[in-house]
């Protein structure tokens, strides 16, 4: 750069901060403090916004508040309708095929709830007067298919289940053959809990998938990942694979009657822009809430526990 | 194993390798990094901002800014600091006398029935005779899954189906153990919120009955902040011994295990690395906090270099490359100390980004190389070796056949030892004119 643009790009930056100056002082906003940023800051990061996210936000924060003008408005509720925002475009309802039955799968990392989260969904479906059916097609965890099958019979749900170590992809088939057989609305198979990192279980499950598709064309039509409010960052790097190995439909957060914020979403959603379909408050059937961005907003900023 | 922090902590280092010397406001920006890569890693954030200021003001009271190569040392007290954090020793389980009870506890799906298959196969393994405990009343399935781990490990399990009382089982459980001479309980029980009050009491009801000598708290690597407030609680209500970090075979940061340690303050005992019951191993604080940096390898580096490199005789070296005089006999030192450190493979693969280096160049070809050349040098008589003009067409004939090599190659090894000396020359003046401007440092044996 020659000297001359050096200047000029110089006094650009000056220009601007200027009429931001301005800005603020004809519409009387007071301007942020220290402290004030740095408790905001805590509170993003303490929600597991990460480290990325909570500087976006807090930047976003401060332009808004020194622009908006008036009383000097919450810092905070500023940041609350920021969060509400990003995750405002969601579409919590399950897809549903064009006819015949809805499969579904139920996938994620070892022990956030799938499951139950299967169960859950498939008691949602009962309550609407349709008829769900759930596929075991975890076979690898010890008593995996013993636990499905009792929420099957706590539910009243019919639960097709293999034997253990059995290919899951064909229990997933005989599944559909199930689902189809019984006239059933949706089909919700629980697969076995896997790391993302490890790509022979990411094979299985796509090969899970690639069966069912065959079986059933454009099954499974819904495929969501379930992530633990719990989790860190980590669940933004189980999202990115998990989409890559199968393309997800939809998340599910679940634990959130915890204190966890599960503020991890708010990062994955800007990514990969998955819609956050329900949320697990609870362990029995009907603790599955659909998403509201707004009220997940002001929980992020709550106190609890 | 925490991959994205590692590449992160990398970057810093390189960065702080990079400088000859730190001043105080660039240890600082470089601590900046390092909080942030800490937060990334889901270090509970005020446990990272305290690990940072400890860091800090350790570097500038050692007066780090001083040394010739305050990068290295900066990593050394980085390092130190998270391994002190985590805990300096191995800590193994407590479990002196005939017969004790283990309890683990947690929140939901973080490993603890997995870890219960895990530990007994441990103590089995150990000679000791271990019950499994059905203690999930809740989970559905919760006891076949114990059930089957026990089939596997050919271990017996109490379980009590039906049973919703977990003190009732805890009672019966010992007295089944005392019965059937089984020395060691591990109670699994059911995951629950450390918020959920009743939850916990039920917890502490059954501590009173079986007054386990451990309490262990098994905690997901994947947990993020909230692990603070998790711990924290589970310590309060029941006051654990310590945890069981699982799921590291995953690529999760693992920075709740810092978290886990700076406030609660008992030791990680073990970690889970996968989903199998021989998946399971003793917790190091030391590899896990070099794990964490993932410059782990560069720490046991520096300490080596520290080690095997005798200060006075780098600093000598050093003197006589910048003068101009190293000799022949001054290489094979120098070859010798590099080699004492070990393989060139292991050398290599321990810097940052070395690995990728590996991949790329054939380094037994240089080890091959290296070995070659300390031959040839130690073929020569000292003479020859301080003055390498003396070597002429039959002396050469000599080295190289007492070496078992083509005099074209001791040939080749002496022009590049001249063209070393060349250079070193050079940069010796350009380094004191350097020097007189208060500038560069000088060049370090290793100094990459
Ligand atoms: N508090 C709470 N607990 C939950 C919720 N969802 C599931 N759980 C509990 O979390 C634990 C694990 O749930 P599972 O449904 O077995 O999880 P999973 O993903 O199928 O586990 P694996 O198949 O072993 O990988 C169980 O104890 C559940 O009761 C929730 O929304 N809130
Ligand atoms: N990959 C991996 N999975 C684990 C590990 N420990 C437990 N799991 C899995 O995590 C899930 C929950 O474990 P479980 O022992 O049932 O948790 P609990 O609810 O705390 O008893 C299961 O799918 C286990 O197979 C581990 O170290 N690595
Ligand atoms: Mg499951
Ligand atoms: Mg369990």
């Amino acid at each position: 750069m020659g000297l001359f643009q050096k200047l000029k790009a110089g006094l650009q930056k000056t220009h601007s901060k200027l009429v931001h100056e301005i800005k603020r002082i004809v519409t009387g906003s007071p301007r942020l403090t220290g402290t004030t940023l740095a408790e905001l800051e805590a509170a993003l990061i303490g929600a597991d916004l990460g480290f990325a996210m909570t500087t976006q936000i807090v930047a976003a924060v401060k332009h808004a508040y020194e622009t908006q003008g008036g009383a000097g408005p919450d810092v905070f509720a500023i940041a609350e309708a920021e969060v509400a925002r990003s995750l405002a475009a969601n579409e919590p309802a399950l897809k549903r095929a064009a006819n015949g039955v809805t499969v579904v799968s139920v996938v994620g990392v070892n022990g956030t709830g799938k499951t139950t989260t299967c169960a859950k969904l498939a008691h949602l479906i009962q309550d609407r007067g349709e008829t769900a059916v759930l596929a075991a097609c975890d076979t690898f965890r010890a008593a995996a298919i013993e636990q499905l099958q009792l929420w099957g019979e706590r539910l009243g749900v019919p639960v097709v289940a293999g034997a253990y170590h059995a290919d899951p992809a064909a229990v997933a088939h005989d599944a559909i053959t199930a689902a189809h057989s019984r006239g059933a609305q949706f089909l919700f198979v629980d697969t076995a809990g896997r790391l993302h990192t490890k790509s022979n279980l990411m094979k299985e499950l796509q090969k899970v998938h690639r069966v069912m598709g065959k079986k059933l064309p454009g099954a499974p039509h819904e495929v969501l990942l379930v992530l633990d409010a719990t989790t860190g960052m980590n669940a933004i790097n189980q999202a990115r694979e998990f989409h890559k190995a199968v393309t997800l439909t939809g998340l599910v957060v679940t634990k959130l009657d915890g204190t966890s914020k599960a503020g991890m979403v708010v990062a994955i959603q800007k990514e990969l822009g998955l819609p956050i379909k329900f949320i697990g408050v609870g362990e029995q059937p009907d603790d599955l809430q659909p998403f509201d961005a707004g009220q997940f907003a002001t929980a992020l900023f709550s106190e609890k526990g | 194993m925490f991959d994205s922090l590692s590449s992160k902590l990398q970057n810093v280092f390189r960065n702080l390798r990079g400088l000859g010397r730190i001043s105080e406001s660039n240890v600082a920006d470089s601590l900046r990094d390092v909080r942030m890569a800490l937060l990334d890693a889901d270090v509970n954030f005020k446990v990272a901002r305290d690990f940072v200021e400890r860091v800090k003001a350790k570097a500038i009271g050692q007066q780090v800014i001083q040394s010739i190569q305050p990068g290295q040392q900066i990593i050394k007290l980085i390092h130190d600091e998270l391994v002190e954090l985590l805990g300096a020793e191995n800590a193994g389980l407590d479990l002196a006398g005939a017969s004790v009870s283990l309890m683990m506890v947690g929140l939901h799906g973080s490993g603890k029935t997995t870890s219960s298959g895990k530990l007994a196969r441990l103590l089995q393994k150990q000679g000791r005779a271990p019950l499994l405990v059905a203690a999930d009343v809740y989970r559905p399935a919760a006891m076949d899954q114990l059930e089957t781990l026990g089939k596997q490990l050919d271990l017996p399990v109490f379980v009590k189906r039906g049973e919703t009382d977990v003190v009732r089982i805890g009672r019966e459980a010992l007295a089944f153990a005392e019965a059937n001479q089984r020395n060691v309980l591990i109670f699994d029980t059911a995951g629950r919120l450390q918020i959920d009050e009743p939850l916990v009491q039920e917890l502490v009801r059954l501590r009173e009955v079986v007054q386990p000598r451990e309490i262990l708290l098994v905690l997901d690597a994947a947990t993020g902040q909230e692990a603070v407030n998790v711990a924290t609680h589970f310590d309060q209500a029941l006051h654990i011994t310590g945890a069981i970090l699982t799921k590291l075979d995953g690529d999760a940061r693992g920075g709740a295990a810092l978290s886990f340690k700076s406030v609660v303050g008992k030791p990680i005992k073990f970690m889970g690395v996968g989903e199998k019951l021989e998946d399971f191993e003793p917790f190091h604080p030391e590899r896990m906090a070099q794990r964490i940096l993932g410059m782990g390898d560069v720490v046991s580096l520096v300490e080596k270099a520290a080690e095997t490199v005798d200060a006075e005789e780098a600093k000598r070296l050093e003197e006589k490359m910048r003068k101009g005089q190293f000799t022949l006999e001054d290489f094979l030192a120098q070859l010798r100390q590099m080699r004492s450190m070990g393989p060139l493979e292991n050398l290599v693969g321990m810097l940052p980004g070395g690995g990728d280096m590996l991949k790329n160049a054939d380094l037994s070809k240089s080890e091959k190389e290296f070995r070659r050349m300390e031959g040839l040098i130690c073929a020569m008589t000292p003479l020859e070796r301080r003055n390498p003009q003396i070597m002429n067409a039959r002396r050469r004939l000599r080295i190289a056949t007492g070496s078992g090599v083509k005099v074209s190659e001791l040939n080749n090894l002496l022009q590049r030892f001249g063209q070393m000396q060349q250079m070193m020359k050079k940069m010796g003046k350009f380094q004191k004119m350097l020097g007189r401007m208060g500038g560069a440092p000088p060049p370090g044996l290793f100094r990459r």
